[in-house]
């Protein structure tokens, strides 16, 4: 089960932020500070595993922003690389070459599409097309935006 | 009031704010505003109200005033209301806040819905912070929504239904029939809730596991689809069908497998099938691979398979990647204990990760090269673990030495390459071996006595290049008190010798009295050192009194104690300080762990001399084959008389050997009584009378003393006396009392032998005399059948 998700910036800016589990605001901050500390401190050519606590840290870093899973111990690390792959994929087809800033204007759109790709710590879909069609039939529900 | 920004105009403004307190003053504005808007009950725009504040509360400012207002726009009937509610919800609400409960209504309104969309963010959020009572609240319709025909929701409910079964155990009974009956699904995104489902119940429940154990087949024949089935656009990541759903299946059936042989059968030509089939050039497929590798490795797999695994983890030690690299070693950690033989296949490779760039390659490498280490592969292994000594991280470099240490204790090929081994890694990585070392190296250097000369010549030298690294200068400086004189010789046979004067020596371990990076422990050794040195050296006594009555006003209270003891040494028992400063015992090891600390070296006793005899190392054997079975140390039967060089050799360093140079503990003090055993005359000739007595010290150890006087009427030059015993009976001469017997027994000349019969044969002993009568030289041989006071079967 994955525990937590965090996107940063490389100055330690938060861009997203999902947690699996109940925890209190004091921890997810600490949380969120650790986590930053410790992966952007990180040299260059390093593997993409760290183990902090009980769990294993799972980072990859796209252009400016660093994503970065918490997952349990008994978790595949290489799959999750590739959930992370995943996510940045979905988000690249429907930003069309996404960047940061579509992330930080649109911060409620990447979770929605979070939402349809991961649930209580684990994935829903593994279907890259159906989760895109999914976010682009939802979309459409939308009401107008008043003037 | 002030207008309400849109969302994105906010989020312009805070970044455009170029300090962090003008930051706080856009958002302390923008957070009135939406408050402001919550107040009013205007239905337009709130959604984007409630999203400004969700940013806000990312960037770490508080937002609970919005929870309320989460509640409000869940219960709305606009779809836009309720996703951006149901965001807030997530983000801002969870288990332990009151209004969370509030929200359980709208969302049991939600689940059935008309519109999948919103029955989704209705399932979405409650298994993202569902707290136990809503868990028990909703699982019925939850289990409703399992059997519905919509695989868009049946997905989403298996999911749900997994985090209540997290929260709730009891519930998960519930669940079983339709988890059971979603197996059969061709939805890939239905399945995979399925078997994420179906391991939360296994795990909780060992019942539940064991009705699941029946599934195998299924998952099996899934499993097979996947991987012999052609290209599935869909499902594909670089030519692996659903890897996300392969590996959930391999993970189902390692649980399934575990400890049972009959579920451990069914897999395994599947297992097999997964392992040479999958493509292994991207990461998806080591991904896949690994999963195989772990349920392999975890279920009651057939050897074949498990060698197929292990072999796998071999070639991901190759790999390029390093996070491939890194999790093939985990996993041979973990099951280096139990399939030793088949991880020390890929040893060398292993070893070759020490140099990887990556700490935590390295960590690892370590651990498992120490894991490995073996009889077979202690020399290129431990070549190495020196190296990755000298240039590994900080923080790795304890573990490493007490690594090296242990593998070296168990493993040693030779004395002197344990001996090498301790010295290289006290010499790079000194300061974080731990305490124990200095005595536990001290205790072994005194064990290979034939290295002494080796030891101390390489410690003298390392001592001068480096007095930084404490064990080491303190090991050094024990070393050159106790065998400088070696040193001061000059000669050795192992390494190549350094002309070294006696002020040479003192100087050193003056440097290291002196300096500031010597600890007070450091300064002890170093002062006891020179100390010892004064009965060693000859010239540069009087230096070693100065140097010792300086410390005597040290302001280190232990060192002026050692000074002020040493000095009343020098002054009142001067006569006693050779018997005091000579040669340590061998240090006896009691037992792993316990430190050996410093023996007691101010008083040796007389048994604990004798100790020491029956320790050192027996006669070199000569070549047998004789008719009589006796040690054949004068030089064979026909007894030739020329006294070969293995005899003088042998004779001369017996001495040496027990009691340090010449001023052994017998003659600095008083002469041994004659023992009250019976004498037996064994030898009587041109008024040389010898005579022996016994006197049984230990079960298998035996002192013979040799008495001989002349009670002719000229002197007697040049008396000396050599034994020969049995092969397997030690023997150790002591140095005799004197070497010439005056005339009219004016005096007598005693020796003493000290005799070890383990295997106690029956003992006999020969003993050649030769002295020097009226100017002409006598040889003479006699043999010693019986000893008197010991029963001549037995000893």
């Amino acid at each position: 089960m994955m525990r937590f998700m965090l996107l940063f910036s490389r100055q330690g800016r938060l861009r997203l932020q999902k947690w699996f589990t109940a925890i209190s605001e004091r921890e997810k901050k600490k949380i969120i500070r650790e986590m930053t500390t410790m992966v952007l401190a990180r040299p260059p050519r390093t593997c993409n595993f760290l183990r902090w606590k009980d769990l294993k840290i799972v980072y990859k870093r796209y252009a400016s922003l660093y994503f970065c899973l918490g997952v349990e111990d008994e978790e595949n690390e290489l799959l999750a690389l590739e959930i992370i792959h995943r996510y940045v994929e979905l988000l690249d087809k429907y930003f069309g070459n996404v960047c940061e800033l579509d992330i930080i204007f649109n911060f409620e759109k990447a979770y929605f599409i979070l939402d349809e790709f991961l649930m209580g710590g684990e994935i829903q879909e593994t279907s890259k097309q159906i989760v895109n069609r999914a976010i682009e039939s939802s979309d459409m529900l939308q009401e107008p935006a008043p003037l | 009031m002030s207008p309400s920004v849109p969302l994105q105009e906010m989020i312009r403004a805070i970044r455009s704010a170029r300090t962090q307190c003008e930051e706080r003053g856009v958002i302390q504005r923008e957070c009135a505003a939406i408050r402001a808007q919550f107040r009013n009950t205007d239905n337009e725009g709130r959604s984007h109200n409630l999203a400004k504040l969700l940013y806000v509360h990312m960037l770490g400012y508080p937002a609970h005033f919005g929870q309320m207002e989460c509640v409000r726009m869940i219960a709305s009937p606009r779809y836009s209301d309720k996703r951006v509610g149901y965001l807030g919800a997530m983000m801002l609400l969870d288990e332990k806040q009151d209004a969370s409960l509030l929200i359980t209504n709208s969302i049991k309104n939600d689940l059935s819905h008309s519109n999948q969309y919103v029955q989704s963010l209705a399932l979405c959020t409650l298994a993202c912070m569902g707290s136990a009572e809503m868990c028990r609240d909703l699982a019925p319709e939850i289990d409703r929504l399992l059997r519905s025909s919509n695989s868009y929701i049946k997905k989403k409910a298996a999911l749900c239904a997994v985090h209540i079964v997290r929260k709730v155990r009891e519930l998960g009974e519930l669940f079983v029939p339709s988890a059971r009956s979603l197996l059969s699904e061709k939805n890939h995104g239905v399945l995979h809730g399925a078997v994420v489902l179906i391991t939360q119940l296994c795990e909780r429940s060992p019942e539940t596991l064991e009705r699941f154990r029946k599934t195998v087949p299924d998952l099996v024949q899934i499993m097979k689809g996947l991987v012999i089935s052609g290209y599935s656009p869909d499902h594909d990541v670089a030519g692996v069908s659903d890897p996300f759903l392969q590996v959930r299946i391999l993970r189902l059936l390692r649980i399934l497998g575990r400890h049972n042989e009959a579920a451990s059968d069914a897999m395994n030509d599947l297992l097999a099938q997964v392992a040479t089939n999958t493509d292994s050039t991207k990461t998806v497929g080591n991904a896949v691979l690994y999963e195989t590798v772990l349920t392999v490795l975890d279920i009651k797999s057939e050897s074949g398979l498990r060698v197929l695994a292990v072999n796998i983890l071999g070639r991901f030690l190759l790999n390029n990647d390093r996070n491939i690299r890194y999790i093939a070693m985990t996993s041979l950690q973990k099951i280096v204990v139990t399939d030793h033989i088949a991880v020390q296949r890929h040893r060398g490779t292993i070893v070759d990760c020490l140099k990887d760039q990556d700490a935590s390659v390295k960590r690892r490498a370590l651990e498992l090269s120490l894991a490995l280490v073996s009889a077979s592969n202690i020399r290129s292994t431990m070549k190495e673990l020196l190296i990755f000594l000298s240039s590994c991280p900080p923080e790795l470099r304890a573990h490493a030495a007490s690594g090296i240490f242990n593998a070296a204790e168990r493993y040693a090929p030779s004395q002197r390459w344990h001996i090498d081994t301790i010295l290289h890694v006290l010499t790079t990585a000194g300061a974080d071996v731990r305490d124990e070392t200095v005595p536990n190296l001290i205790q072994l250097i005194t064990n290979t006595s034939e290295l002494h000369c080796y030891t101390v010549h390489k410690l003298y030298r390392a001592l001068l290049t480096d007095i930084s690294q404490q064990p080491l200068v303190q090991v050094a400086c024990w070393c050159i008190g106790e065998y400088g004189d070696l040193l001061l010789k000059g000669e050795c046979q192992e390494t190549e010798a350094v002309q070294v004067t006696e002020d040479d020596v003192l100087d050193a371990l003056e440097i290291v009295l002196q300096s500031h990076m010597s600890t007070p422990t450091t300064r002890g050794f170093a002062l006891t050192a020179t100390m010892k040195l004064s009965t060693r050296i000859i010239d540069n006594v009087d230096r070693i009194r100065s140097v010792v009555s300086i410390y005597g006003s040290c302001i280190d209270v232990e060192l002026q104690q050692r000074a002020v003891e040493y000095n009343a040494l020098f002054k009142k028992y001067d006569h006693m300080r050779a018997a005091v400063l000579e040669r340590m015992p061998v240090i006896q090891k009691n037992s792993v762990g316990q430190t050996n600390g410093e023996v007691g070296e101010e008083t040796v006793k007389e048994s604990q001399a004798a100790k020491v005899a029956q320790k050192e190392m027996a006669l070199p054997p000569q070549p047998a084959g004789q008719v009589c079975d006796l040690l054949d140390l004068l030089g064979g039967s026909q007894e030739p008389l020329q006294p070969s060089s293995s005899l003088g050799g042998a004779a001369s360093t017996q001495p040496t050997t027990a009691g340090g140079d010449l001023l052994d503990l017998l003659g600095g003090l008083e002469p041994t009584p004659p023992t009250p055993a019976p004498a037996v005359t064994v030898y009587e000739k041109n008024g040389v009378t010898l005579t022996i007595s016994c006197e049984q010290q230990s079960d298998s150890g035996l002192t013979v003393t040799l008495t001989a006087s002349n009670s002719s009427d000229s002197d007697i030059s040049g008396f000396t006396l050599q034994a020969a015993v049995p092969k397997s009976v030690q023997l150790q001469m002591r140095a005799p009392s004197r070497d010439s017997l005056p005339a009219n027994g004016a005096a007598k000349l005693t020796q003493l032998v000290i005799l070890n019969n383990p295997n106690k044969v029956n003992l006999k002993m020969r003993i050649r005399v030769s002295y020097t009568s009226q100017g002409s030289a006598v040889q003479d041989m006699v043999q010693v059948d019986s000893f008197p006071g010991i029963s001549a079967a037995g000893l």
